[in-house]
């Protein structure tokens, strides 16, 4: 325990709001002192008290780690560490460890430390819940039997007690219902205020009155369980929106301009037309234009979906978004800002995503019907007792406030957060995180599923095919020249090598010629791995490098794109669930096919636009159908944001990200079709809940309309229905 | 009923305590990772000496 405080003691000293708030004496120590490197990152598969021993020690075991914190609610790691520790170096170490890991924003720190809003919530649901207890209480006593002053003294107590109560900790919803109200909305904390306040107001005038009924045990316990609700629901959102959001960003959107031969970094929206821009090796090029210097190879993936990299060289036209694999290169801005393909894309998602936000919730849907109804039958009980008793003010509000208390929106409150909540710890437990609210009801909905090729349902990544062809003196030169290139296709072979117990061969002098290729020496002797024609090779017509042997012959290493975990499950699943599959790809046909042919899709596409995709996406919405659009590319976004659903892994681009409701953290892609089962389980579960509630308020509602309802009914009717509802969102497995 | 002016305190007196130490709680942050705290639990780490 005294562990796990010890930072927080340190935050806490100032125990004010306000206090915290203000740059403290120890604040300003610490920003004069070397700062410390904090860092968080992402942990998907760790999920048991065996992870975290082995993440936290792995890591402290570190040069320059302070300490290491796993939080397995949320799955991640908080580093302490020194400065000059970054989360790049510790990823491979993370890595090694079996766990894949993935920078978050430091920025989330801020964000996360101090959840005001959900430690809020919770400090009102502790008031609410310990003044419920001890008003009831008190209630028992009265419902048993009490008469007379005990009564009447029970009463003042318990309001006392309650009117705080209901003061601070209503506050949520007459906020809300304040705001709603000035906007002319009458929603779900309309009827919730107004039910607090009539009940808090006719329970003081009866105790003053000493009359037999007050409702103060209604009014908090009415508060409790509304708390609860928006509290699951708050969490949910937190949750989603500080991981999914603020995964670091994989593209800066800095460029480095020259000017008159000096580098400057600037910012992409200040360059011009006719700029010229370095891009260095490994760096994202950030305009569209034209090469005027340097060759290099550049890797079109995540724009086109082709997995083979392109040659450059001067005079060729690159676009944004494209990664510079293995020399700088110097590129004149054709097009900026607005113009570019970049923000052509941006436009096209903005679009689509204000279509999405159109979409209603269940939850919308329920509390547009219910508060008319509520307050219609609230004020036609009150109508119709004034005329009945000849004007008895007390009696027809009686009944009017027990008809709004006892129509219980506490079910109804809960409905909908409690299942969510269920639904995205099981999803999260998968490692698939929900970004929007309705993504889950979305979802349930789909009838067909489309799926981007390279990325997605493949790694995106070569593998060599045919290493077991190659003698080992050949592997041996082979490996030494490769783990020294920054080339993805080198990598992957040197890495391929390594693992199969390849001991690289003494090769000096190496050279990385950009745009072709490695070279370096052997026993006195030049070697070459690269391109067919620069190594003398016949070229292939698959992905293939060659290496170029001392005595004349040449080797060829081809390779193939590997297949993500899971995707064969997940394409049978979704089969077998009676959905429609489809694979549109911006890859050559070949490539395609092959892997329509192993998943056994029928319905494939092959080299298609970002336009095609999405035009693809919106065909089959005019259709009728339901799409869920799964893909990881520039190239998907816009078919993302136009999909009704949509699921992109966590190595994706941030605009394809940004533009998808789901976001899988891990690397196997089986939980979708996971989610989709999942998604409809839990919308028939809201839908249940909803009929639960319904059902209690028709026994409920005339009972309190003929004017027999007493507090000791209200209290029952609203627990009974809560917690009704709250264990049938746990049913959800 | 002269028992109730001695027993109403001491039950208001104790729910008020567990909300003190309900804020205690969460001004320590005991609610940030339930997961994680309920797995620690079982791991024999620092069983013989807290963490330096």
């Amino acid at each position: 325990m005294s562990l796990a405080a010890e930072p927080e003691t340190r935050a806490s000293l100032s125990a004010c709001p306000a206090c915290v708030a203000a740059p403290s004496a120890e604040r300003i120590a610490q920003m004069a002192a070397p700062r410390e490197a904090r860092l968080m990152l992402s942990i998907p598969a760790a999920h048991c008290a065996a992870c975290i021993s082995t993440v936290e020690q792995g890591l402290e075991k570190l040069p320059g780690v302070r300490s290491a914190r796993v939080n397995l609610t949320l799955r991640r790691v908080l580093v302490e560490a020194d400065p000059q520790v970054t989360a790049a170096s510790l990823i491979p170490h993370l890595d090694r460890l079996g766990y894949e890991a993935h920078e978050l924003d430091a920025g989330v720190l801020s964000v996360t430390d101090t959840d005001r809003q959900g430690r809020e919530l919770l400090m009102r649901i502790g008031v609410a819940g310990f003044s419920m207890m001890n008003i009831m209480l008190l209630s028992v006593a009265v419902w048993s039997g009490a008469t007379d002053s005990t009564r009447d003294l029970f009463h003042w107590i318990s309001g006392m007690i309650a009117l705080p109560t209901v003061a601070f900790a209503g506050q949520p919803f007459f906020k809300s219902a304040w705001r709603g109200l000035r906007a002319g909305r009458l929603g779900m904390d309309f009827p919730i205020s107004l039910a607090l306040v009539l009940a808090s107001g006719i329970s003081v005038y009866e105790t003053w009155m000493s009359g037999h009924h007050a409702y103060f045990d209604a009014a908090v316990m009415l508060t409790f369980f509304l708390l609860i609700g928006r509290y699951l629901d708050h969490r949910t959102r937190a949750i989603a929106r500080s991981a999914a959001q603020e995964l670091a960003a994989l593209e800066v959107p800095r460029a480095i301009r020259l000017l008159a031969g000096a580098e400057e970094t600037v910012n992409v929206a200040e360059l011009r037309v006719g700029d010229l821009v370095l891009v260095r090796p490994g760096g994202r090029i950030p305009v569209d234009g034209v090469v005027t210097e340097g060759t290099s190879e550049l890797d079109r993936s995540l724009l086109t979906g082709e997995v083979l990299p392109v040659f450059a060289g001067p005079d060729r036209v690159v676009s944004a978004g494209e990664v510079n694999l293995t020399g700088p290169l110097t590129v004149r801005v054709t097009a900026a800002g607005k113009d570019s393909s970049l923000s052509r894309m941006a436009e096209l998602v903005a679009i689509a995503e204000s279509a999405k936000t159109r979409y209603t919730g269940l939850a919308d849907r329920a509390a547009r019907a219910y508060s008319p109804l509520v307050h219609l039958l609230s004020f036609s009980a009150f109508g119709y007792w004034m005329w009945a008793t000849g004007g008895d003010v007390r009696f027809a509000i009686n009944i009017s406030a027990a008809t709004l208390i006892i129509t219980c929106p506490c079910a109804l409150g809960l409905a909908v957060p409690a299942v969510v909540t269920a639904a995205s710890g099981q999803l999260f437990r998968r490692g698939l995180l929900i970004k929007s609210g309705t993504a889950l009801e979305r979802l349930a909905e789909v009838d067909t599923v489309v799926f981007d090729k390279t990325g997605t349902l493949t790694m995106g990544t070569p593998e060599p095919t045919n290493l077991g062809d190659h003698p080992r003196s050949v592997l041996d030169v082979a490996a030494a020249l490769a783990g020294a290139s920054g080339h993805p296709l080198a990598q992957s072979l040197a890495m391929a090598c390594r693992a199969g117990g390849v001991s690289p061969a003494d090769v000096t002098d190496l050279a990385e010629v950009p745009g072709y290729g490695i070279e370096g020496w052997h026993n006195g002797r030049r070697v070459r791995l690269g391109r067919a024609e620069w190594v003398g090779a016949q070229s292939l017509d698959v992905t293939a490098t060659y290496l170029a042997l001392p005595d004349g012959t040449v080797a060829a290493f081809t390779f193939a794109d590997a297949l993500r975990e899971g995707a064969v499950e997940v394409v049978a699943a979704v089969k077998a669930q009676g959905l429609a599959v489809k694979l549109i790809s911006g890859d050559a046909p070949g490539a395609v096919r092959d892997l329509a042919e192993r998943l056994g899709i029928a319905d494939w596409t092959a080299g298609a636009l970002p336009e095609d995709k999405a035009g693809e996406v919106a065909r089959l919405t005019a259709s009728g159908r339901r799409v869920l659009m799964v893909g990881d590319g520039l190239n998907d976004t816009a078919a993302l944001a136009a999909a009704h659903a949509s699921v992109s892994p966590a190595t994706a681009l941030d605009a394809a990200r940004v533009a998808s409701d789901i976001v899988m953290l891990g690397r196997n892609i089986a939980p979708v079709a996971d989610a989709l089962r999942i998604a409809r389980k839990s919308t028939r579960r809201i839908r249940e809940n909803f009929w639960i509630s319904a059902a209690y308020n028709v026994v409920a509602v005339p009972i309190a309309l003929v004017g027999l309802a007493t507090p000791l009914w209200a209290a029952l009717a609203m627990s009974l229905s809560s917690i009704t509802v709250a264990l049938n969102a746990l049913r959800l497995k | 009923m002269e028992v109730l002016t001695i027993l109403i305190p001491v039950s208001l007196f104790l729910g008020a305590l567990g909300l003190v130490l309900f804020f205690w709680t969460m001004r320590h942050r005991q609610y940030e990772d339930p997961e994680g705290d309920s797995r620690r639990i079982l791991t024999s780490d620092w069983d013989d000496h807290p963490k330096p």
